[in-house]
């Protein structure tokens, strides 16, 4: 094989612990989106008919078996309970939730994307950086917010949340990142470096591009773990403002059982919300690779 | 060779490469010294691990050499000359996220210079490939993403081409009538074309001379000149001289040497 100039020639370091992706071949899209292309007919109706099938079996065994709302809300009262009083029981808090996660996923993916470039630039740099990721992939950023609210930020609004979904989606951008980063073709930079480009221009018309399609799963895990932090937070320690993960605990502290139901739909929604969302995104973006 | 004026467009000079490898030092290239005349094709030919492409690469100012010198146009190359040198590489080497158009831009871009859409849309058009331009090379035969890779080379008009097994992973169809399109664009540019190649009956076809190489240390076994008249064409493979070439070749390269030439 022909030999490659230092420059050129990009170590490997072993950055896989923890990272959904093992090989740096095609990424599977229709793995993580099972919701692939065009859908048949007949594809699309048998999903219908589940749903269908689930709400109404669900309501005629309640009904028949005279389960009790506190045990178990019958569907049709969880969806009547969405329509009352819209705005003060979740509108509110669906907005406090969304300043949450928009302001923290953007500080977290922003920082988590940049240190992945970085890092990656050095082999040495990321063997030592490695570990640390992934301790902080694994601790529930979630857990923190009491601690953050009471000692380190001392306040009752929704920094300390802010901060918690930040630490949770950056590390996931980050990880995700660093593996699209590692994924170098040498042809290709050697193909640019024969038209005198720079480093900075290979990493903007090479390295970025190959990486773009990890970089936008990155995006969709952290997106979804920072709702998740942002939910799981404000049912720990929410602001003075509240949030829908507030509302699921003060719901079921009152056994509101319909309300709680209405409050984990919205929360459904929300979540794939974000999955639709990076879905088009990686379609328009990385639809290349598949 | 043929007969256009005898200036010396590329010199190498004692081109040594040896690189640390596991198992220790290798050499990959020792001591090679040939002169490419302006306007000349030449085909480097030999078996993998030769230190053809390593030449190769040492002559597009991407690798350097660990002893001795390689001019363009008397300057010794120390890095990549993109306004007067233009690589093609293994495999079409396109990138899969641009469609065509923006591939065959991308050496404008990098070296933000306007993009020549005149030469570009000519280029285009003689090698086949108008009605293709938003095509992504998924989309594409591998012969139509070689064409491309062809259009993007020649597009900013460099004097030099360097090709390193432009064709190797073609089928044979198609490596023939990439073959015959790159000596049609050659005739019609008068550019200086150093071709790397594995393939005996391709590297005599297209060649005015065959450098061949042998391996362990990379060195130049001997060159032969090719006489056979232009334009050439796929049933001259067939000839009795061409395949006494191929024989003369073959024995070169399985030999190891035969002679060692001195090239003046």
């Amino acid at each position: 094989m022909s030999e490659f100039p230092r420059e050129l020639r990009d170590e490997t370091p072993s950055f896989d612990e923890g990272s959904p992706q093992q090989d740096h071949g095609p990424i599977d899209w229709t793995g993580l989106t099972s919701v692939r292309g065009a859908k048949s007919v007949l594809e699309i109706g048998t999903i219908i008919a589940i749903a269908v099938g689930v709400f109404f079996g669900l309501e005629a065994i309640l009904r028949l078996t005279d389960t009790p709302a506190y045990v178990f809300p019958k569907p049709t009262a969880v969806v009547a309970a969405l329509t009352d009083d819209f705005q003060l029981q979740y509108g509110h808090h669906l907005w406090v939730t969304l300043q949450e996660f928009f302001v923290g996923f953007a500080i977290g993916s922003t920082i988590g994307l940049i240190l992945a470039a970085v890092i990656t630039q050095k082999p040495f740099i990321e063997k030592v950086v490695a570990p640390y990721v992934i301790i902080l992939v694994v601790t529930p950023m979630l857990a923190l917010v009491p601690f953050l609210r009471v000692s380190l930020i001392q306040s009752p609004g929704m920094w300390p949340i802010i901060v918690a979904v930040a630490l949770a989606s950056g590390p996931m951008v980050l990880i995700n990142a660093a593996t699209g980063f590692r994924r170098t073709d040498l042809a290709k930079i050697a193909l640019a470096r024969s038209y005198g480009a720079s480093t900075f221009q290979v990493f903007r018309k090479i390295r970025f591009p190959l990486a773009l399609p990890m970089i936008i799963v990155g995006y969709m895990v952290g997106a979804i773990f920072g709702m998740l932090t942002a939910i799981g937070g404000e049912m720990v320690s929410a602001s003075e403002q509240g949030g829908l993960g507030h509302q699921l605990v003060y719901f079921a502290s009152l056994i509101r059982m319909d309300n709680f139901g209405a409050v984990l739909l919205i929360i459904e929604a929300l979540g794939v919300s974000i999955y639709v969302v990076f879905y088009f995104i990686g379609k328009r973006w990385a639809s290349w690779e598949s | 060779m043929s007969s256009v004026e005898e200036t010396t467009k590329l010199e190498i000079r004692g081109a040594t490469k040896i690189y640390e490898a596991k198992t220790g030092p290798v050499n990959a290239l020792h001591d090679i010294w040939l002169d490419v005349t302006a306007g000349e094709l030449v085909s480097i030919l030999g078996p993998s691990g030769c230190g053809k492409t390593t030449l190769l690469w040492a002559m597009s100012g991407l690798h350097a050499l660990t002893r001795g010198e390689i001019l363009l146009d008397g300057s010794p190359i120390t890095g990549p000359r993109p306004a007067e040198i233009g690589m093609m590489f293994q495999d079409a080497n396109l990138l899969p996220w641009r469609n065509l158009r923006k591939n065959i831009e991308l050496p404008f871009e990098i070296k933000k210079q306007p993009v020549d859409n005149g030469r570009i849309e000519t280029l285009v058009k003689e090698v086949g490939l108008d009605g293709f331009e938003n095509s992504y090379p998924r989309e594409l035969s591998g012969g139509m993403q070689q064409r491309a890779s062809i259009v993007r080379a020649l597009a900013p008009d460099p004097g030099v081409m360097l090709l390193d097994e432009p064709f190797g992973a073609l089928d044979a169809f198609t490596r023939d009538e990439m073959n015959l399109l790159l000596m049609r664009l050659w005739s019609e540019t008068s550019k200086t074309i150093v071709f790397v190649t594995h393939n005996i009956s391709e590297a005599i076809f297209l060649a005015d001379r065959v450098v061949v190489m042998t391996p362990r240390p990379g060195r130049l076994a001997r060159i032969f000149d090719i006489e056979l008249p232009r334009p050439r064409t796929v049933d001259m493979i067939f000839e009795p001289e061409f395949i006494a070439l191929i024989q003369e070749i073959k024995r070169v390269v399985e030999t190891g040497a035969g002679h060692t030439v001195e090239v003046e």
